[in-house]
């Protein structure tokens, strides 16, 4: 099957494996993806989740961009983001 | 020495030393209280300016202007949701990353609705699958026209009208699931679960006619 024939039925039948809900996937997102940025295996912490990625466009793109901004700097100029005093 | 609190969980769990802080902050019923939110927000604006940049491209054109206004929008929406939320804090990530999703969250929701904004719902296919490749080669080709014939038949014949509507939109018309779930006033988890109990009924009448479904590659998000 070709590339683009593979991205098709993708999309329409998604992967057919166990997944999370859009909901489950929000509440365990941050868990995932402090698991996966400390080096710990996230899937096997949260099942379903990597089956609900695949299938899901919105919540993939959301957990890609809490991926890259959750080790942002602490501080930028002008901006204090540690925790309160 | 004060000892770290925890959070109700399934299991106890022992917040860290910022994640406390931004707790027992944003819990204080004092003049602190004020002073925790300002920096809650300048946070979640942080997130949100850089997540409407990183989705720039897919809004096509539109002033630095606006689209501050979009990720202002986004943070305001995401301090209520932090502040509403607080209690669901449950310890098992840093608190500024459970914090952040809820940025990344509304500002990602804000920018596809921008996109969306004045455009109909498209309720026909905008491109039925398997349209010919002009890389493949000829065995591949009659596979992926085979293919494409049975789902078609079966997108048709083996879903209800909603699934249908629900699968067309999402999954060949790239209609945003947030965006179709604010025009039909359905949420975004309904309708994927409608999305996934669509899949099933097509694997399964694919499988009943002796189709394989290939195992599917993580798409990218549109």
């Amino acid at each position: 099957m070709t590339a683009k024939a593979h991205r098709m039925v993708s999309r329409l039948l998604g992967t057919g494996e166990p997944e999370l809900s859009c909901e489950a996937c929000f509440t365990h997102l941050d868990r995932y993806v402090d698991v996966e940025l400390s080096g710990g295996v996230a899937d096997r912490e949260i099942p379903g989740m990597a089956g609900h990625l695949a299938n899901c466009p919105a919540c993939a793109e959301e957990h890609d961009a809490l991926l890259a901004c959750a080790d942002l700097p602490p501080t930028l100029p002008g901006e204090a983001l540690g925790p309160p005093r | 020495m004060t000892k770290p609190r925890t959070v109700a969980a399934t299991e106890p769990v022992v917040l860290d030393a910022r994640s406390d802080a931004w707790l027992a902050a944003l819990r204080d019923t004092g003049a602190g209280k004020d002073e925790a939110v300002g920096q809650l927000h300048a946070m979640m604006l942080r997130v949100a300016r850089w997540q409407v940049q990183r989705l720039r491209h897919t809004v096509g054109r539109i002033d630095a202007d606006e689209l501050d206004v979009l990720a202002q929008q986004a943070a305001d929406d995401a301090t209520i949701a932090v502040l509403g939320h607080l209690d669901d804090f449950a310890g098992r990530s840093r608190f500024t990353t459970w914090a952040f999703k809820f940025a990344v969250l509304q500002a990602s929701v804000t920018l596809r609705r921008y996109r969306w904004r004045d455009r109909e719902i498209p309720t026909e296919p905008q491109d039925w699958p398997y349209q010919a490749d002009p890389g493949a080669g000829p065995d591949q080709q009659v596979a992926a026209d085979d293919l494409a014939a049975a789902l078609r038949a079966a997108i048709a014949t083996a879903l209800t009208p909603h699934q249908r509507d629900v699968l067309v939109a999402l999954a060949i018309n790239d209609v945003p699931i947030d965006v179709l779930a604010e025009r039909l006033g359905t949420s975004r988890g309904a309708l994927y679960k409608t999305l996934h109990d669509a899949r099933i009924r097509l694997r399964t009448r694919l499988t009943d006619e002796g189709y394989e479904p290939p195992p599917s590659r993580r798409e990218t998000a549109r």
